[in-house]
């Protein structure tokens, strides 16, 4: 198998942790285009390192596309087009030197519906370990334990790790999926509409969990839940129509945003 | 019309009664306490169940807002804003009752001249103003006309703070009076207290339009 990891090939400075005066994320006149159309027109945008950001705005407002180019997602679509500069720790991520599996293990993601392999629970923690080919028993256990303690999820799951992981319930699946994101300890985790499909209570969960990881990791997260934003953000980032409105910290933006179109979308006036 | 909007609207609207209702009562309590027009008294302290019942409406209308619609940036604002200036507002129908009570309970008329001297109407005309600029700023968002009763204030804090040495030289030239002039002396007080209730409200009616916090501020 080919080995994913080309020591060669790693951005060194993007796993550096001590680079903290470049902002975490860093984006310059970012452009994307799916063919013909421009779903991006050139947005300007830095995170800071442990902060959670929310991107917010109506279906089809291009939040979701902004977010996975911060771990090249979107390459795979047809007539994905992308221009400008997005760095990570101060790196161009989009430079062809770029080993995308170093990045995608640096930057964890969570999606919208939880997506555990039919597998048990500790083989999906241990997974993204075992591709990059660690084998130490000790080692795995240790990550998965400590994985799953992140996730908030050791505690109802430990008697039963050879369990299949498709048994959970969905809170607990998509608790697991961010278990298995942690797993590989990445800096930043992506998460796109993470509880949409969860309870309440789940949702409270996973919303807790957000933040305490916000001490170890820097989080964006897309939401169409505005109480959510204003919960669990410090930046709260408002697009509509490919660009993006306003940029603030999540207080300003939910007592008085700069722009009518901001303050027409958060109190429900229009979107 | 979606229906928080339907329900800011209905609000807007008993803030907007609250307001009427509590200048009437005010305007009916001065002319039964200067007129010492017991029935008008009487219909203020009658009138004080449907301030209070009021009161209670908003509030409940408030909390079902906030419970039911989540309300952010404006619509936080103005929530916030209503439930304070309800709450100054029930306070100035008290004055009103207060002032009303007085009529009832004492049975003399409070001599002319004092109203003369301490500048009664003056007083009452100033804070007529003021009713008048916060109703114009709440009806039609109007920061410039709420701002306008700040400078209002001063003339009454000037005339209640001259009236304890007008009272006390009345009372020295005549000490039959003692008790009418210690009545109205305590009714400037209250008339003094609304002003500063009003100044509250335009206070709020700016936080609400303006996201503009001045409370605290201006006395620097």
């Amino acid at each position: 198998m080919k080995k994913l990891i080309d020591k060669k090939m790693t951005l060194d400075k993007i796993i550096d942790p001590t680079l903290k005066k470049v902002p975490k994320i860093e984006v310059k006149d970012a452009k994307v285009w799916y063919g013909d159309f421009n779903a991006i027109k050139g947005i300007d945008m830095e995170i800071k390192s442990n902060t959670v950001t929310s991107f917010i705005g109506p279906s089809g407002c291009g939040k979701s596309t902004f977010l996975r180019l911060f771990n090249r997602m979107n390459d795979y679509i047809d007539g994905f087009k992308v221009e400008g500069k997005i760095k990570i720790n101060g790196n161009n991520i989009y430079s062809k030197k770029v080993n995308i599996e170093v990045l995608r293990k640096e930057i964890g993601m969570v999606f919208q519906k939880p997506n555990p392999f039919p597998k048990s629970i500790f083989e999906n923690v241990a997974y993204g370990l075992k591709i990059q080919g660690i084998k130490d028993k000790k080692f795995l256990n240790d990550r998965v334990e400590k994985a799953l303690k992140q996730a908030d999820l050791w505690n109802e799951v430990k008697d039963n790790l050879k369990k299949s992981a498709l048994s959970l319930s969905g809170g607990q699946q998509q608790r697991l999926c961010i278990a298995r994101a942690l797993a590989v300890e990445p800096s930043i985790i992506l998460m796109d509409e993470p509880t949409s499909a969860l309870d309440p209570i789940s949702t409270a969960k996973i919303e807790d969990l957000i933040f305490e990881l916000k001490e170890k990791y820097t989080i964006v997260i897309v939401t169409h839940n505005m109480q959510q934003a204003s919960r669990i953000s410090d930046y709260t980032a408002f697009f509509y129509l490919g660009e993006l409105i306003e940029f603030d910290k999540t207080k300003k933006i939910f007592t008085n945003p700069e722009k009518q179109q901001t303050e027409n979308y958060i109190t429900g006036r229009f979107g | 019309m979606a229906k928080a909007e339907y329900q800011r609207d209905q609000l807007n609207q008993a803030g907007l009664d609250m307001l009427a209702l509590c200048i009437s009562q005010l305007e009916k309590a001065k002319e039964s306490f200067v007129n010492h027009d017991s029935d008008l008294a009487e219909e203020v302290l009658n009138n004080e169940n449907r301030v209070n019942a009021l009161d209670l409406k908003i509030e409940k209308d408030c909390e079902k807002f906030i419970a039911l619609f989540n309300p952010v940036a404006i619509d936080l604002r103005f929530i916030m804003a209503i439930l304070k200036i309800n709450s100054d507002l029930e306070r100035i129908a008290d004055h009103a009752y207060g002032i009303s009570k007085y009529v009832v309970d004492v049975d003399k008329k409070i001599p002319e001249h004092l109203f003369k001297v301490l500048e009664f109407e003056k007083m009452f005309e100033t804070l007529s103003s003021m009713f008048e600029n916060i109703t114009v700023a709440y009806e039609t968002k109007d920061v410039k006309s709420a701002r306008k009763v700040f400078k209002k204030d001063k003339i009454l804090d000037t005339i209640n703070s001259n009236s304890f040495k007008t009272i006390e030289i009345e009372i020295m030239k005549d000490n039959s009076i003692i008790n009418e002039a210690l009545i109205l002396f305590s009714v400037v007080k209250k008339l003094e207290r609304v002003g500063d209730l009003i100044k509250n409200v335009a206070e709020e009616i700016i936080f609400y339009i303006d996201a503009e916090v001045i409370k605290h501020q201006r006395k620097k």
